[in-house]
């Protein structure tokens, strides 16, 4: 039915506050945490949300009657009180599937976390979550390898994989850095990594870097028996180089290389994910700048979902915290977004802040990350909530060793060993952390002497971000 | 006065991947780790190789993965028979999972000479 145009500013919530719309199977939701300015009633905040996210624009536009806008614009179908704080609320929008480009996060993200959020009638606003329809699911590539295909090419099988960052981060020579992968690998780890920072600065050339550590790796291997790996990181100025340096870390007969997905940006990254699954390379990928985006309770984007967009997006392993080590992050909401990178049916689960059922259907799994103030004393808890499918860095934890990194990467080694087969053998590991390492110990000089190092390092401060709940 | 250094050399070893780094298992915690793997619903599978070929992808089975079988001491005794009828050759317990179409867990019961 054809209508007449009416200029003027119109009430955002007569066309985007639909509260008895019903979801379609197809429709991307978006949870959203709305602050709104004092005065501003909640149904006109979330439906403005709802239209500066999808169609909608201030005014009413002549243009608009040239489409079938009720097709294409986005709806606040629900509003809930947030648990504990009276001043914000979360807002349910629902978008229809043909406002996206197939398979673009990109597109996505700009739509969902554009504009809107500058938006004045809003003092804060947080996206919560996002589940994503297997419409759109079955248009992304995802993980180019996945879990199950990592573990077969690496032959790591029972355990979490177990790494460590090379440090320091900056300022070693190629030749240098290399030596200091050697140590590591050669003391038991499966895997090191370039630390986020190292690109290819004027101290050390990435193409430096990429041969001596593949000399390294290589060596490493030969002398234990054992695959082994690093991330050889591929972040760079351009695309181009991005995917240079990535051939190079082929013709190498590299594993795995690395990517840093929200400084690089999602577009860089799906193109890396996609020429990684071409070439059979497993994709490691860092998160530097999250906590800017999804720290603060109030604004931004909570990392559940950037974490689901680079399982879409494409990675093998991402890092996802340590519940105990020097980083931000809760147990529950860490289980809450590591279940969404790993599992093929995530439910809704308030106490674990999952907003929607998520089902991923056939996509690949990706290892979650554990890396960042972490040591042996640490390892029972570690392999308590992340379990098996997971890769553990010990940074300081390797390299601060008194013997220095062999030795370091054997104590973690034997540690996490011994937790697994503690576990298996039906043991509480949590409970009995002590004497699990304790008795690991007696074997094992080098985790001794891990185990009096750190004793009494503890990173005790309070989450910043908690989950909703009433206190 | 002798040098004398608190640090300790660490000498690399040639390790066969999970439990490399721990002391040989006693019977008793063999039979615990076996345990693990029926209780998760995987499959017990036994392969075997001489030591030249332990970083090649596939070993030999041991007969057929063990599909279906619960009973802790027929696995040790397959354990056993395979390490008599190759007493030089690594053997290694896998547990197979069939809905990750992976291994759940693998790790050598026996190592060759």
């Amino acid at each position: 039915m054809s209508k007449k145009y009416d200029a003027g500013v119109k009430e955002y919530r007569d066309t985007y506050w639909t509260p008895e719309y019903v979801p379609l199977d197809t429709d991307l939701l978006a949870c959203f945490k709305c602050t709104g300015q004092e005065g501003v009633p909640r149904e006109e905040v979330a439906a403005a949300v709802a239209a500066e996210s999808s169609t909608g624009t201030w005014s009413t536009v002549w243009s608009e009657l040239l489409t079938d806008l009720e097709f294409y614009k986005g709806r606040c179908y629900r509003i809930e009180d947030v648990p504990g704080d009276k001043e914000s609320f979360y807002a349910f929008i629902a978008y229809p599937l043909d406002l996206f480009e197939e398979g673009s996060i990109t597109n996505v993200l700009t739509s969902l976390v554009g504009n809107v959020f500058g938006f004045k009638a809003l003092r804060h606003l947080r996206l919560e979550d996002i589940r994503f329809p297997m419409a759109f699911i079955k248009t992304c590539g995802g993980p180019p390898n996945g879990i199950v295909v990592e573990r077969d090419r690496l032959n790591k099988y029972g355990r979490p994989l177990l790494g460590c960052t090379i440090k320091p981060k900056l300022g070693l020579s190629g030749k240098n850095y290399g030596r200091v992968v050697y140590e590591c690998l050669r003391g038991g780890l499966d895997l090191t990594k370039d630390d986020e920072n190292i690109n290819s600065q004027p101290f050390q050339r990435w193409r430096e870097r990429f041969e001596f550590v593949a000399e390294a790796v290589k060596l490493a291997q030969q002398e234990t028996g054992e695959v082994k790996g690093h991330y050889l990181n591929c972040t760079a100025t351009t695309p181009e180089e991005m995917y240079e340096r990535a051939e190079f870390a082929k013709e190498l007969d590299m594993p795995i290389i690395m990517h840093d997905y929200i400084t690089g940006g999602f577009t860089a990254n799906t193109g890396l994910a996609n020429w990684c699954r071409k070439n059979g390379m497993l994709l490691h990928i860092h998160r530097a700048m999250h906590a800017v985006i999804d720290r603060h309770p109030k604004h931004g984007i909570h990392f559940r979902v950037l974490a689901k967009c680079l399982r879409l997006s494409g990675g093998d392993q991402l890092h996802t915290g340590t519940v105990v080590g020097k980083l931000e992050g809760d147990r529950q909401t860490t289980l809450g977004y590591i279940d969404n990178l790993r599992e093929s049916f995530v439910p809704e689960d308030r106490t674990r802040g999952n907003f929607f059922d998520q089902d991923w259907g056939s996509m690949p799994g990706v290892f979650a990350v554990a890396s960042g103030g972490i040591h042996v004393w640490h390892m029972p808890a570690l392999l308590a909530i992340f379990g098996d499918d997971s890769c553990l860095q010990f940074g300081g934890g390797t390299h601060g060793h008194p013997w220095g990194s062999a030795a370091g990467a054997a104590a973690n080694r034997v540690a996490l060993e011994a937790c697994v087969k503690a576990r298996n053998a039906g043991r509480e590991i949590e409970k009995e952390s002590r004497d699990i390492l304790m008795e690991a110990a007696k074997h094992s000089p080098e985790l001794a002497i891990a185990l009096e190092t750190w004793k009494e390092i503890k990173f005790e401060f309070d989450t910043v971000d908690k989950l909703d709940v009433q206190q | 006065m002798p040098f004398q250094s608190t640090v300790g050399d660490y000498q690399t070893v040639a390790t066969l991947e999970t439990f490399g780094f721990l002391p040989p298992m006693t019977q008793d915690e063999i039979y615990d780790q076996i345990a693990y793997i029926i209780a998760q619903g995987w499959s017990p599978v036994i392969e075997h190789v001489h030591p030249t070929g332990s970083m090649q992808t596939y070993w030999s089975y041991w007969k057929l993965p063990f599909f279906g079988e619960k009973d802790l001491n027929v696995v040790v005794s397959e354990l056993e028979a395979c390490h008599r009828a190759y007493p030089d050759h690594h053997v290694r317990m896998v547990g197979y999972d069939a809905y990750t179409q992976s291994q759940g867990t693998a790790f050598v019961v026996f190592e060759g000479r």
